[in-house]
């Protein structure tokens, strides 16, 4: 897993609270709306997430950037990459 | 047979038109709105269409609609979720201590989690005084939930100014809609809430349908967990004809509203002045102008409110005690408790709630019935045109 911070994004998807596969439903649904080269911050509590958006940015075509973690919550970086 | 139906606030017929648009979601229209194929896509369609109506209604935007199964349901998501989600900021909620008990459970449920709540005091009008509040307020604050409109007394309580005092505290704030929206116009902008309740029954919709607003800002933790309906908010496949019967009396109220506004309030007038006039030892509760259009709400002295509803219904008429629950308890209702009514006096307390279907000859017959009902059971009382004892003067303990 790659650990960055204070990596700026160009939208951010609250995601706290929210039930798998939000995690990956949402960001999908995010990342159509944005431009090439945009990145998208992805805020989740799912512990799930650390394995399944880095394969689905795989699978989809988008980089991961890498992540984040908070007190409370993780924060995942995408660049929409198509 | 002359007869008048002034207990609106517990069921309303639904609407002819409401019904004859849910009936085909019932069977000819009654695929999945998860299922990605045609028909599946065009229900889910029709359900995004009847959030957007509900949300039109109340002033929000369609994506702050959570569809729940009841106004209980949308008080208990709002208090829960919002508890669970934000319980690493603090542990302390306050509400008012007038609040239907969808909410006053949830909150008792909460504290045997450890959380702490506060019941604010209201006034003899069932006024919560926005200071008040203020002081209530600890760093540790994490919600706050006062009602729009006191179902059992009718006031509207001032909820924007309560609201701005905590959005500069950053305290989520939430409001229950269920006895408001329908019967008054509600736009959560202009209360500037975080959250807000409703239900469908109040608006001419079928009972087993409700919703949520939720300032998509606010992180709710689900109660119902399961499958990615509501956008993962609420698990659990949708009830489509509900939605649509919400939906669409939604869309009838945000037309009709202005007009019924006004009718329920000359048939209220009308209703409360006769009584006063006709019947002595009757107190009007509730704010006697920042109170609901259609609502009217009395303590009768020396009388069981509970007889009194019996005896009406005899000659057609239904009403209701105001709550249910500690009605059937035996108990006295802490709401009257709240505003300082005695416990004698709570035993006869009588609500009357109008709506768009009730008319002027309806409310002349129940000015017409009900003196000498209540001059009967007063003839039949124990206690009527005898001093009561000091030590029974209290008011009804919560």
């Amino acid at each position: 897993m790659k650990f960055i911070k204070d990596q700026k994004s160009d939208e951010s998807l609250d995601l706290v609270c929210r039930m798998c596969p939000m995690h990956l439903l949402e960001p999908g649904d995010k990342l159509k709306c944005m431009k090439k080269g945009q990145v998208l911050e992805v805020l989740t509590d799912y512990d799930g997430a650390l394995e399944d958006i880095p394969d689905w940015c795989k699978k989809c075509g988008h980089e991961f950037i890498g992540m984040d973690e908070d007190d409370d919550y993780y924060r995942f970086y995408i660049k929409k990459k198509k | 047979m002359n007869g008048a139906y002034l207990d609106n606030a517990s069921a309303t017929p639904v609407r002819k038109e409401v019904l004859d648009v849910m009936l085909p979601y019932f069977n000819e229209h009654f695929a999945n709105p998860s299922n990605v194929y045609d028909i599946g896509s065009e229900i889910k369609q029709v359900v995004e269409e009847q959030r957007a109506k509900v949300a039109n209604l109340i002033n929000a935007k369609p994506e702050e609609i959570i569809f729940t199964s009841s106004g209980a349901e949308a008080n208990n998501m709002a208090i829960k979720g919002v508890a669970f989600a934000r319980q690493k900021k603090g542990k302390h909620i306050i509400v008012s201590s007038i609040e239907h008990h969808s909410v006053l459970n949830s909150v008792r449920f909460l504290e045997r989690l450890d959380f702490e709540v506060t019941f604010l005091p209201v006034d003899e009008h069932g006024l919560i005084d926005p200071a008040r509040l203020s002081k209530a307020i600890r760093p540790e604050t994490i919600l706050v939930s006062i009602m729009h409109a006191n179902n059992e007394i009718g006031t509207i309580e001032p909820i924007s100014e309560l609201a701005a005092n905590c959005k500069e505290n950053g305290i989520i704030f939430h409001t229950d809609g269920v006895a408001s929206v329908g019967n008054t116009q509600v736009d959560v902008n202009e209360l500037n809430v975080d959250l807000l309740s409703l239900s469908g029954p109040a608006l001419g919709a079928p009972k087993g349908i409700g919703a949520l607003f939720f300032n998509k800002g606010v992180r709710l933790m689900p109660l119902i967990h399961g499958g990615i309906q509501e956008n993962g908010r609420r698990a659990g496949t949708e009830n489509v004809p509900g939605i649509v019967g919400l939906g669409t009396a939604a869309e009838l109220v945000s037309r009709d509203l202005p007009g019924t506004e006004n009718h329920c309030r000359k048939l209220r007038n009308r209703l409360v002045n006769g009584i006063l006039d006709r019947v002595e030892k009757v107190t009007y509760t509730g704010h006697p102008d920042k109170r609901l259009p259609g609502h009217a709400s009395f303590c009768f002295e020396a009388i069981e409110g509970e007889a009194l509803i019996f005896m009406l219904a005899q000659a057609g008429i239904y009403t209701n005690t105001g709550s249910a629950c500690a009605s059937k308890a035996l108990k006295t209702s802490p709401v009257l408790g709240a505003i300082g009514i005695r416990a004698d006096l709570a035993q006869g307390s009588t609500v009357f709630t109008i709506n768009g279907n009730n008319t002027e000859k309806e409310i002349d017959y129940v000015l017409e019935k009900l003196p000498p009902i209540v001059d009967r059971l007063r003839e039949l009382s124990p206690i009527w045109g005898k001093e009561i004892p000091e030590y029974e003067k209290d008011v009804c303990a919560h």
